[in-house]
């Protein structure tokens, strides 16, 4: 691997990003925040929910955020790269094995990820303040974290290499919109106790481990999944989206 | 100094070409399979030498596979068949070498939209590890040299095709490749800059480095070429020097004759004027006419024509050049 070609791809996106940062902004945190604003503070405030969901949704919303940015940061400049700019060709021209090229992808899509996850925390809590979260295990955290992150940049690259512009607003409601719908985001796992079926199906959606995974380390008072079952599978969805969206990559990037 | 080498390259499409992707209509040859998957050859054997130091150039027309053959050469494209050489390095085994010493121009424009024409040669330097006194330092010259100073702090997304073909040209010199690739470099490029680029092509020559240029562009191919090799259809069909491939020509000049009948006798007493080396009937009404003279045939030519009672209705005459060459292999022209 040649360490300077990456870092400056790395600086390249860093540069675009700043450049957009106000678009960026809305882009990531604009959903969450409104979010936050009518289930945590509407609905709390004028006595639809109890206080306590405020807590409980927050690692959902949290969730959300970051695999819908991590997605959206990598898939999108791939479809546009690969098909309209070309611009990715001069990346898979530098002096670097072409594998890199998609990593630095997925390690910017994850550093945003991360971002958009990471704010989410305190703009919650400016508005929904009190709320109870637990920062005694921050390490389990930042694990959790990175994962969920590692896989929305990851599965952002498999779906960019994969599906093509006309499809990517199809993906996006009939495969991203069931998955925040059954990924135990506005709600525990365990509040599925009462529909059995459903309560195992959901188990193949990734979003269900990264929602319960910061569930367990933010909010350990609520019911949550094993943490260490969530840490195992987010691994292994993570592993797959890479090898997946790698092979995907390759198949792209060379005809 | 770094040359080229292929041996034996084939290619094999499994796929349609992408939207937009250069080249002609695919010949589309459907195996007989449940699911026909269309199975486009575009590359059938192709060797080539080029030597370091040499401009060589890639003639054919849409589809001859130019673009497959430079794909290959610049780790783009996996060959079906065969074997590509950079220098010492086999192309395919050993990509990241070849791309340290290679510089690419694609037939399609490549440039990030999100940055300014002095931030893409900025950003391409640093891919090469270059350090940022020595990038600002070069990006500013090939700025000046490309005559895209005064738009240099601009965003690219606004830029006119010449405008981008010239930044495309000077990013693939920023890292100072020893092995230059220019796909159709001048296409849709006015005739002033086109003098521009075949200037700083033969300056980029004359300090050492190898140049593979493609062209439908005969004239060109000729301009610019030590070298050149003429494919059509994969295959390589003619070698040579831009001189030689003219002289190899028979007679040089050709006469492309429409008359009102078809008449294979006046096509046998064509045969045996003065300096007519080669005669090939058209469809329907016509001939070619390979000659070692051009105007002066035509007197004589129309007075056969009347006395066979097929009257000569066009004549287009040309000067020994590649198209002819062309067109004596394929019996096709160039621009086709
Ligand atoms: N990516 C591709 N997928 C499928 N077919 C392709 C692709 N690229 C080129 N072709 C086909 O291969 C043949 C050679 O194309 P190309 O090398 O682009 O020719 P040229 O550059 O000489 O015009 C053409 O028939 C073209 O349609
Ligand atoms: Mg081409």
């Amino acid at each position: 691997m040649n360490g300077r070609a990456f870092l400056a791809m790395l600086a390249r996106d860093a540069h675009v990003a700043r450049r957009n940062v106000v678009v960026l902004l809305f882009q990531t945190f604009l959903q969450p925040l409104l979010f936050v604003f009518i289930f945590g503070r509407v609905m709390v405030r004028s006595g639809y929910m109890p206080a306590s969901y405020k807590s409980l949704l927050l690692p959902g919303i949290m969730a959300i955020s970051m695999v819908f940015t991590g997605i959206w940061a990598v898939a999108m400049p791939l479809i546009s790269e690969f098909q309209f700019t070309r611009e990715i060709e001069d990346r898979l021209l530098a002096p670097i094995e072409i594998g890199w090229v998609a990593m630095e992808k997925v390690l910017a899509g994850t550093i945003q990820a991360l971002l958009s996850g990471l704010v989410v925390i305190p703009a919650a809590w400016l508005i929904l303040r009190p709320v109870a979260l637990d920062f005694s295990r921050p390490l389990l955290f930042l694990a959790v974290t990175v994962l969920v992150a590692l896989f929305a940049a990851a599965g952002g690259l498999a779906l960019g290499c994969t599906v093509n512009q006309t499809h990517i607003g199809l993906m996006f409601s009939l495969v991203l919109t069931p998955m925040i719908f059954f990924g135990c985001t506005y709600y525990p796992w365990s509040a599925l106790d009462s529909f059995p079926i459903l309560q195992k199906a959901v188990l193949i959606n990734p979003l269900v481990y990264a929602s319960e995974g910061l569930r367990a380390t933010l909010v350990p008072q609520f019911p949550h999944l094993s943490l260490i079952a969530v840490l195992i599978v987010l691994t292994l969805f993570d592993a797959l989206m890479l090898v997946l969206g790698l092979r995907q990559f390759r198949g792209k990037a060379v005809s | 100094m770094v040359g080229i080498r292929t041996h034996d390259l084939r290619k094999v499409y499994n796929s349609a070409p992408p939207f937009g992707a250069g080249g002609g209509s695919p010949p589309a040859q459907r195996g007989k399979q449940k699911k026909p998957k269309p199975e486009i050859v575009a590359l059938d054997g192709l060797s080539l030498e080029v030597a370091a130091g040499e401009v060589f150039g890639l003639l054919g027309p849409n589809g001859a596979g130019k673009s497959t053959t430079v794909g290959i050469l610049t780790t783009r494209v996996q060959p079906t068949g065969g074997q590509a050489w950079i220098g010492e390095h086999d192309v395919w085994k050993q990509q990241v070498p070849v791309k340290r010493v290679i510089g690419v121009v694609a037939q399609r424009p490549n440039l990030d939209f999100s940055l300014t024409a002095r931030e893409i040669l900025a950003f391409h330097g640093a891919y090469f590890g270059l350090d940022s006194h020595e990038r600002t330092k070069r990006a500013d010259a090939l700025l000046e040299r490309f005559k895209l100073t005064d738009r240099a702090d601009q965003m690219v997304r606004g830029f006119s095709g010449g405008m981008m073909q010239r930044l495309s040209i000077a990013r693939a010199m920023m890292h100072d490749p020893q092995v230059l690739f220019l796909d159709e470099p001048s296409a849709g490029l006015d005739p002033q800059t086109r003098l521009l680029l075949w200037e700083i092509i033969r300056e980029y020559n004359h300090s050492g480095k190898t140049i593979l240029l493609t062209t439908h562009n005969m004239e060109e191919a000729d301009a610019l070429s030590h070298r050149l090799a003429i494919i059509d259809h994969g295959r390589m069909i003619a070698l040579g020097t831009p001189g030689d491939l003219k002289a190899s020509v028979p007679g040089g000049y050709l006469l492309r004759l429409r008359f009102g009948t078809n008449s294979p006798e006046l096509l046998e007493k064509l045969r045996s004027l003065a300096g007519v080396r080669e005669v090939r009937p058209v469809e329907p009404n016509g001939a070619d006419v390979y000659a070692d003279r051009g105007g002066s045939l035509i007197p004589e030519v129309a007075t056969f024509a009347a006395s066979s009672g097929a009257e000569l209705h066009d004549v287009n005459i040309s000067e020994p050049s590649l198209e002819n060459l062309f067109l004596h292999h394929t019996g096709r022209s160039l621009r086709e």
